[in-house]
């Protein structure tokens, strides 16, 4: 039976290729992106040589290396769910012989992993040529990454499937989506490094999920967490992972006493 | 009158619909402004750490940005065709507007009005006046006319943008991500453009004029004419007559080209 979920991956990662020329203009995108807050951090930086904790050329690393992790681990889980809900699909779903919420993971991995080598990828090789950003030499800070950006994965992917799941008391989700998008870029620090975030607001994103998807991993990865710090952001992450099964299988059992359907 | 009178039909379907996820209206307003917050987020941030972005204040920058969130806000309210290609031509819905007699453009944007775009606008004045009294500027009722003459121009330019992009789906058949692209570009003349290198720069204000729908305007009531910045300023709605006039070119020549989808 665990062919089956296995099954999923491959179709998702298939289908994917079947649309990939949308992704080169993807690459193209988070290259422009990040070229643009390179610059941007530049001029921050003027004739200062560490801000918060970060060299110019960390930051540089750590912003490539962000937008890139974002390619991988970014989908449109959320929506796919609150669309199946609204249109009722997904009484469909409840009387198949799976588990819904397995099968979208494994549709996201799928398409976690066609995004990883077809666009991450190149995309960081890509922004290497143009920017300099320096990858570490040390084959084990890539093996924990790798680890670390599957989590990142992971939790990023809980969090959607709350947010989708809402659509089962809310109707319309549309604007909570979209909240949401944008609260995950700034809390999970793609787009300012946690570390910069005044005191408060940097002692409440400690507590929240949120780092764990970019600004932990991204950390390890350029060199500002060494040792063993690694192995409790690490914790942090496989942490955030368990705790956030609990919502999510208490949203679902309270969610299939409470579906209907509008339209469809 | 005739495409008032259609505007006023629109409107009032608008709100019908609105009102039946009431709830909805108010995270969408509530998102909206968070987007915006964001940016504003990054821009406070970033000033706790440094004093000046190459030669800029912060109540500056901020002003720079509140200045932008006025035109995009009207932009927004305005243009909501993001799934224009998927809606319209992939599914086929170009059809049914095209048998009827207002100009199709008119109709499609019609369509898909975003009014709660306009709190942007709304909070972008409220931070401008707001940074005009910190900045110590003096105020002259000429700034009122110049403020809307620039606004207007400033909205046609990311119009007429955002126009040619879209009519790129008649042109190719594979919706195209341009326009996230062009989103994430606009956002970049905001900051002082004399940050960025010569052929950036250069692209902000004179390719994609993105600079006219930020720092360019704003620097007329800052005052500040580094590298002629607020010389270029009162050149803005003539920029916005240009750009719109190439989107609207382009998007009647690609209608031309539509033929239908198969389904």
């Amino acid at each position: 039976m665990n062919s089956a979920y296995l099954d999923l991956i491959r179709i998702r990662f298939l289908m994917m290729l079947a649309y990939r020329v949308n992704y080169y203009s993807g690459i193209v995108i988070y290259t422009i992106n990040i070229g643009a807050y390179y610059f941007l951090w530049e001029a921050i930086y003027g004739e200062q040589k560490v801000l918060a904790g970060f060299t110019l050329a960390q930051m540089t690393t750590y912003v490539a290396v962000s937008w890139m992790a974002r390619a991988f681990y970014f989908n449109n889980l959320d929506r796919e769910i609150a669309n199946e809900i609204r249109d009722g699909s997904v009484a469909v779903q409840f009387i198949r012989p799976y588990n819904y919420l397995f099968v979208k993971l494994m549709q996201g991995f799928g398409e976690g992993l066609f995004r990883l080598f077809l666009f991450m990828g190149p995309g960081l090789a890509l922004v290497c040529l143009i920017f300099p950003v320096k990858l570490p030499s040390d084959l084990g800070i890539w093996a924990i990454y790798l680890v670390m950006l599957l989590f990142s994965f992971l939790i990023n992917t809980q969090i959607n499937m709350l947010v989708g799941l809402f659509a089962f008391f809310v109707e319309n989700n549309e604007g909570m989506l979209r909240m949401k998008r944008v609260l995950v870029d700034l809390f999970s620090g793609v787009i300012v490094p946690i570390s910069f975030f005044p005191g408060w607001l940097a002692v409440t994103m400690k507590w929240l999920p949120f780092q764990a998807i970019t600004f932990l991993p991204s950390s390890v990865f350029t060199g500002r967490i060494t040792g063993s710090e690694v192995a409790r952001v690490f914790g942090i992450q496989v942490v955030w992972f368990v705790v956030l099964i609990i919502p999510i299988a208490w949203v679902w059992r309270q969610a299939r006493t409470r579906l209907f359907v509008q339209g469809g | 009158m005739f495409y008032w009178s259609l505007a006023a039909e629109y409107m009032k379907n608008y709100v019908k619909t609105k009102l039946t996820y009431r709830a909805d209206f108010w995270i969408e307003v509530l998102s909206d402004l968070l987007f915006q917050a964001v940016n504003l987020i990054f821009i406070l941030i970033v000033f706790r750490h440094t004093p000046t972005l190459g030669g800029w204040t912060e109540a500056e920058v901020v002003f720079v940005y509140g200045y932008f969130m006025v035109p995009s806000g009207i932009f927004g309210a305005l243009f909501n065709i993001w799934n224009f290609s998927e809606r319209y031509i992939v599914k086929g819905e170009m059809d049914r507007v095209l048998t009827r007699p207002a100009h199709n453009l008119y109709q499609v944007l019609l369509e898909n009005l975003d009014p709660p775009s306009l709190f942007g606008s709304f909070i972008g004045l409220i931070i401008m006046i707001v940074s005009w009294g910190d900045l110590g500027l003096t105020f002259h009722l000429m700034d009122i006319i110049m403020l809307a003459v620039f606004t207007i121009g400033s909205v046609m330019i990311y119009a007429g943008i955002f126009t040619s992009l879209t009519a790129i789906s008649f042109y190719s058949d594979a919706p195209t991500g341009i326009l996230p692209l062009m989103y994430n570009i606009s956002n970049y003349g905001r900051y002082p453009v004399n940050i960025y290198n010569k052929i950036i720069r250069f692209f902000l204000t004179w390719l994609l004029p993105f600079a006219f729908v930020g720092v360019i305007p704003a620097s007329y009531f800052l005052g500040r004419n580094e590298t002629g910045l607020s010389d270029l300023a009162p050149y803005t709605p003539l920029m916005g007559v240009i750009v719109l006039g190439i989107g609207l070119f382009i998007w009647n020549h690609g209608v031309k080209r539509y033929r239908g989808a198969g389904s």
